[in-house]
């Protein structure tokens, strides 16, 4: 084992998988010289050179559109779009497109991609640069959905993606990449659409997913001292889901908190309390209660950044709603 | 500015010309036959037809071998069949049976074979030029010697993508030759209402490639221009925007009353027709006799009766049950969601 950065443990994967696979390269905005405005790919251009690590013009569209024909064309590109905001200008090209045409062409073709992006709040950058788009496109069959939390699955599942035969949408968070954690020497892949559970517990569980995954623990440590025994699952992958976790766990306490840091309306963590109504309905003592980002654009502005995005105490309070102590 | 190509009018060997005729007019013939099917509403769904630019995909596509690739559009029956595309497959898949090119899924809109190098048409104006463009990143890192042949029309060219991907390729100097299918109308707006350029072709200049000009009904034109830019691409000199200038003779789709356009210019257009402008050529220079001639339109027209009975009569629609198939490479609905396969 080794301590890494979020943002090392990216780098890692996509280096070790273009070593083992010629396929496999790298483009988007700032990703060559610059090593990416987050630092993800610092280093590639060094190892692998101009050709396999391509910077672009800023052509989001372009950039998604270009790795959805070099897939069809048998390569295996990791394309970056800087701001998961961003992935509004190139949403045509990945889920028009590359999220159908397998689909369109009676499984003639396979568009074998990764579309690297991240989101998130917590910069104060506003409303442009810090939105949680997820739900979006869990609503576009054809696409995958990751959003590692730490940096063990960020390149467990990194390099599952590279492998993986469908358009992937890997969904990295700015508020990680200075995390730290530990990652194996040796080689490792974490298979798409295993939950995991942070913690166990009997009394409720608390489901998040990227960042608020960390927060989710957080809460779930300082209810312990307050005696309340939480479960924790990080989902890592929203689509596919892990619905089976999902539902052990739920028949296990009987009362569930889903957190986010996407706006309320719509939340992809409404089909999660959905599929909890429809499998396990029976087993809840309490009614679903959510924990999202306010439907709000986010605000640049400090103290609203803080209210508009789910915090820690935010999560505590919902655990003690839903467990009658509030 | 870009350059108009100068007339060819040289033939080549009769095989390959009776080849070149026998596709235009297999075109013809189905999209004859698709716009009578959906007057009868025997067809459901929307199909632009390529009736009356025939010449442009049959001469680029003559100009390309076997491995390379391209990416159609939504007026795509005329790329599919110019690039080897059977009659009967392409009328099932309109028809939306399960023997169509993709399984009935895509439809006329989404006419692919892939593995016959064609990547597919696409319902959204542009939206197969970034695609066309990545296909060219991959054939220039493989380094095959392949090329792309990107089609799009001339309302594609004002979209952000044309500009976007055409940037990328410049830059790159990837193996790709553009095709602008110039047919005057985004639907029904004329490209002088909207176009700050005449020639799409001119476009070319600012993303430092050759722009060309050809004229789009004529085959041999085409297939020289084309092939032309081929080369070039394929000795790593970098993309061409090529423009065909030409003519639809149909609404853009069916249910279109073409209040846009006179009767004189569509009088015009059709007294240019490709078919009969090669045919003529072929008799004048005597490649193939009248009968000769006939006997290829004889044979289309066959091929077309049973290319209708095999789609409409021979052909199963999918199974309700198979919905969901191919939606994942590798995974399959299952009562909790996506499961894996084995």
């Amino acid at each position: 084992m080794s301590v890494k950065f979020y943002r090392e443990a990216i780098r890692d994967a996509i280096a070790e998988e273009m070593r083992r696979d010629p396929r496999v390269f790298v483009m988007g905005e700032d990703v060559a010289v610059y090593g990416g405005a987050y630092s993800a790919t610092k280093g590639l251009l060094e190892e692998f050179g101009e050709e396999r690590i391509r910077d672009t013009a800023i052509s989001e569209a372009a950039i998604a559109g270009a790795a959805v024909g070099a897939a069809m064309a048998g390569m295996r590109p990791v394309a970056e779009i800087m701001y998961f905001d961003f992935m509004t200008i190139a949403m045509d090209q990945f889920v028009n497109q590359g999220g159908k045409n397998r689909y369109m062409f009676g499984g003639k073709t396979t568009v074998p991609m990764v579309l690297r992006t991240e989101g998130g709040a917590g910069r104060c950058i506003a409303a442009q640069h810090s939105q949680s788009l997820e739900a979006w496109f869990c609503h576009a069959p054809g696409v995958f959905v990751v959003m590692p939390s730490t940096p063990y699955d960020a390149k467990g599942l990194l390099k599952t993606c590279i492998r993986d035969d469908n358009p992937v949408l890997f969904v990295e968070h700015k508020m990680l990449y200075g995390e730290k954690g530990e990652v194996p020497d040796e080689e490792y892949t974490i298979p798409l659409g295993q939950a995991a559970v942070r913690r166990t517990g009997k009394d409720v569980t608390i489901i998040g997913y990227s960042r608020m995954a960390l927060r989710c623990e957080e809460a779930a440590k300082k209810l312990a001292e307050q005696g309340i025994d939480a479960e924790v699952i990080d989902l890592r992958c929203l689509q596919p889901l892990d619905t089976k976790c999902i539902l052990e766990s739920v028949k296990k306490t009987g009362r569930v908190v889903l957190t986010s840091e996407a706006p309320q309306n719509a939340n992809f963590v409404c089909e999660i309390a959905q599929r909890i109504t429809e499998h396990a309905f029976d087993y809840l003592d309490a009614p679903v209660v959510r924990v999202c980002a306010a439907d709000t654009p986010v605000p640049m502005s400090p103290t609203l950044e803080d209210e508009c995005i789910p915090t820690t105490a935010k999560i505590i309070a919902a655990a003690k709603v839903v467990l009658g102590k509030a | 500015m870009a350059m108009l190509k100068a007339a060819v009018g040289k033939t080549g060997p009769k095989e390959e010309m009776a080849l070149l005729l026998k596709q235009m007019m297999s075109i013809r013939a189905f999209e004859d036959k698709v716009f009578e099917l959906l007057a009868r509403a025997v067809l459901k769904g929307a199909s632009h037809v390529y009736a009356g630019e025939e010449a442009v995909a049959v001469g680029a596509m003559a100009a390309i071998g076997k491995k390379d690739l391209i990416t159609s559009t939504h007026r795509g029956h005329g790329h599919c069949v110019a690039r080897g595309g059977v009659l009967k497959l392409m009328l099932a898949e309109l028809c939306g049976k399960e023997t169509g090119y993709c399984r009935g899924r895509g439809g006329s809109m989404h006419i692919a074979d892939v593995h016959a190098g064609n990547l597919g048409a696409t319902g959204i104006v542009a939206g197969n030029i970034p695609v066309g463009t990545g296909a060219a990143l991959a054939c220039k890192m493989k380094k095959e010697g392949q090329v792309v042949l990107c089609f799009f029309g001339d309302g594609a060219s004002n979209n952000g993508t044309f500009h976007e991907s055409l940037n990328m390729a410049g830059v790159w100097k990837l193996p790709i030759v553009y095709i602008c299918e110039n047919n005057l109308y985004g639907m029904s707006v004329a490209v002088k209402r909207c176009c700050t350029v005449e020639n799409i072709a001119d476009r070319a200049s600012a993303y430092d490639m050759d722009g060309v000009i050809v004229d789009g009904q004529h085959v041999l034109d085409v297939q020289a221009t084309v092939a032309e830019a081929v080369e070039k691409a394929r000795a790593g000199k970098g993309p061409t925007l090529v423009e065909a200038k030409t003519y639809r003779y149909r609404g853009h789709s069916s249910s279109d009353p073409r209040v846009y356009r006179t009767k004189e210019e569509e009088k015009y257009w059709q007294e240019r027709d490709p078919i009969k402008i090669f045919r003529q050529l072929l008799a004048e220079k005597k490649v193939m006799t009248e009968k000769e001639l006939d006997a290829v339109q004889a044979e289309v027209d066959a091929e077309m009766v049973a290319a209708e009975n095999f789609a409409l009569n021979e052909s199963p629609y999918p199974a309700p049950e198979a919905l969901f198939d191919d939606v994942y490479a590798g995974w399959r609905q299952g009562k909790y969601g996506l499961e894996k396969l084995a």
